[in-house]
């Protein structure tokens, strides 16, 4: 038996594939959704534990990169340096769950990591490396 | 025009702590409910300020002299190289310099986390640096190595020069190929997957005198959290661009030479920067205070994002093969609604430069003016103009046997 929390982001090209079902009828895993967000015209992401057995917990696996799914171990968490960023606003465009957000009318950032997935696009993108992920 | 306000008039003013001082951001409501005429008797001034990457940066530094003397013909400040072609122990810090160390783009895309900007910061910031120095020994300068630790503090000179900053006005940059790709506009999607912009529109110094009025060779700054001075126009300065009705240049056009002692700055206002697969650089924050002489000048001063376009530059082919041309313009406040439409799709919008930190500097210079500490300084020398006949060299490629 082997469980595992992961992040899983698709293109809007796959989000119309039934994925969730092939994993649970083909590959007999268990899932327990944690959080998502699917959005027909943009990068959707789930987070999701999966069980089974291993043989079939690894193959479900390899479907899901077979179909281009990006599947990662959650992982780390995000750490946000309010004193190094610099209020760009750059991350909160790539972030994919609005954990790091820019308020309006005061245009600032703000982290809230609740929301966070540890997907680390903002790691890419943060010029100020006012982010860092710790394990 | 019926108002008409020198620069004295105003210091006289600012002197007295009785100057109406406002940002560029708040002239927008207060002509909207005044009028052009009111609001120039009213407003004495209007602040801009804009913090964003700005590679054209660096510093000049003077070290001081070791015993025995070295005139230093390689120089290096926490590994990064700084320009030692001057004279003996002075040395010019660049703000994308990397150390000799760097995978650069060896390991794609490189993180180029520790360049000259970064010295810069940790120099500003009080920190002590590491320098290396080597020379190749004459008479006069018999010293060939020294290897000690420096403090801004400690230096003789830090004069902050940056050749070119505070561009009027700047491209946005989007990546129509199908990889990812890293650039100086950032991060950049493929299929259009996002559309970077990196000025501070309405707040923006030269967006704000866009004719270069007042703001010229000698204008008092805030620079870097400290007071600069506009020392030049900056290379690459291209007044001649085309222009809307507003006169807003449509693409990139003016920029500035900036000068000031890097002493009196602060690490808050100069910030080491590492763009993921381009390399390090600076931010700089920069203030201009634009005095309302008279009419004119202040209805520039009222710009607002949705009067300021950008043209939306392929950063995957056009831009690096200098090929001309444009996928259409956008407007700051599109830019700055998150999404733009594109080609039939909705794109979402990267900011690079940070408006509510330009906000802030608008802010902080609005309260020096206020209070008394920050008189204004008239051009000693215009900026090359709309007039100017100035267009952009390129670089081609002889062969001269
Ligand atoms: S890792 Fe960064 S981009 Fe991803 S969800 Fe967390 S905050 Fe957002
Ligand atoms: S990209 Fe970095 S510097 Fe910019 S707002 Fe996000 S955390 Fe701050």
């Amino acid at each position: 038996m082997v469980a595992n929390k992961f992040v899983m982001r698709f293109s809007s090209a796959i989000v119309d594939q039934p994925i969730i079902y092939k994993l649970v009828k083909d590959y007999d895993l268990v899932i327990n959704f944690l959080k998502a967000d699917i959005n027909p015209h943009k990068e959707g992401y789930v987070v999701l534990e999966l069980s089974g057995d291993s043989e079939n917990y690894n193959r479900g696996l390899e479907y899901l990169k077979s179909i281009g799914v990006d599947v990662a171990p959650l992982s780390g968490t995000i750490c946000w340096n309010p004193d190094r960023c610099l209020q760009c606003g750059a991350c909160a465009s790539f972030c994919p769950t609005g954990a790091l957000f820019m308020t309006e009318p005061d245009k600032e950032v703000h982290f809230d990591g609740s929301k966070c997935i540890v997907c680390e696009s903002c790691l890419d993108v943060c010029m100020a490396r006012a982010v860092e992920v710790r394990f | 025009m019926v108002v008409e306000k020198s620069y004295d008039e105003i210091n006289e003013k600012i002197k007295k702590g009785k100057a109406v001082v406002v940002t560029a951001e708040e002239i927008i409501d207060i002509v909207k409910e005044k009028g052009v005429e009111k609001a120039a008797r009213e407003v004495d001034v209007v602040t801009t300020g804009t913090f964003g990457t700005m590679c054209s940066s660096g510093a000049f530094l003077n070290f001081g002299h070791a015993k025995p003397r070295i005139k230093m013909n390689r120089a290096y400040l926490n590994g990064v190289p700084a320009y030692a072609g001057i004279a003996a122990v002075d040395a010019y810090i660049g703000a994308t310099a990397l150390p000799e160390s760097d995978p650069e783009n060896r390991v794609y895309p490189g993180r180029f986390l520790y360049g000259g900007g970064h010295v810069i910061e940790d120099l500003v910031a009080g920190k002590p640096v590491k320098l290396e120095a080597s020379g190749y020994g004459t008479d006069c300068y018999p010293r060939r190595h020294i290897e000690t630790w420096i403090t801004l503090e400690e230096i003789n000179d830090a004069v902050l020069f940056n050749p070119r900053n505070a561009y009027q006005n700047y491209g946005a940059a989007v990546n129509t190929s199908d990889k990812t790709i890293y650039t100086y506009m950032g991060v950049l999607s493929p299929h259009l997957g996002n559309v970077s912009y990196s000025t501070s529109g309405q707040l923006s110094p030269l967006l704000n005198d866009p004719c270069y009025q007042t703001t010229g060779v000698g204008t008092r700054i805030f620079l870097g959290g400290g007071i600069g001075y506009v020392a030049w126009h900056g290379t690459q300065h291209s007044p001649t661009v085309s222009r809307g009705e507003n006169k807003v240049p449509l693409d990139g056009a003016g920029t500035l030479a900036l000068i000031g002692d890097l002493k009196q700055m602060s690490s808050e206002w100069l910030r080491g920067v590492s763009y993921l697969g381009y390399g390090a650089s600076m931010a700089v924050g920069i203030g201009v205070p634009i005095p309302i002489l008279n009419e004119e000048i202040l209805s520039f001063t009222a710009v607002t994002d949705d009067e300021i376009y950008a043209p939306i530059i392929d950063y995957s082919f056009a831009y690096p093969e200098r090929e001309p041309g444009n996928l259409g313009r956008v407007s700051y406040a599109e830019l700055r609604s998150g999404t733009i439409k594109l080609q039939g799709k909705e794109v979402m919008t990267t900011p690079l430069s940070s408006y509510a930190k330009a906000r802030e500097i608008a802010g902080i210079l609005k309260e020096w003016i206020t209070e008394g500490s920050f008189l204004l300084t008239e051009p000693v020398h215009g900026l090359p103009s709309l007039d100017s006949g100035i267009t952009m060299k390129t670089l081609e490629e002889k062969n001269n046997r």
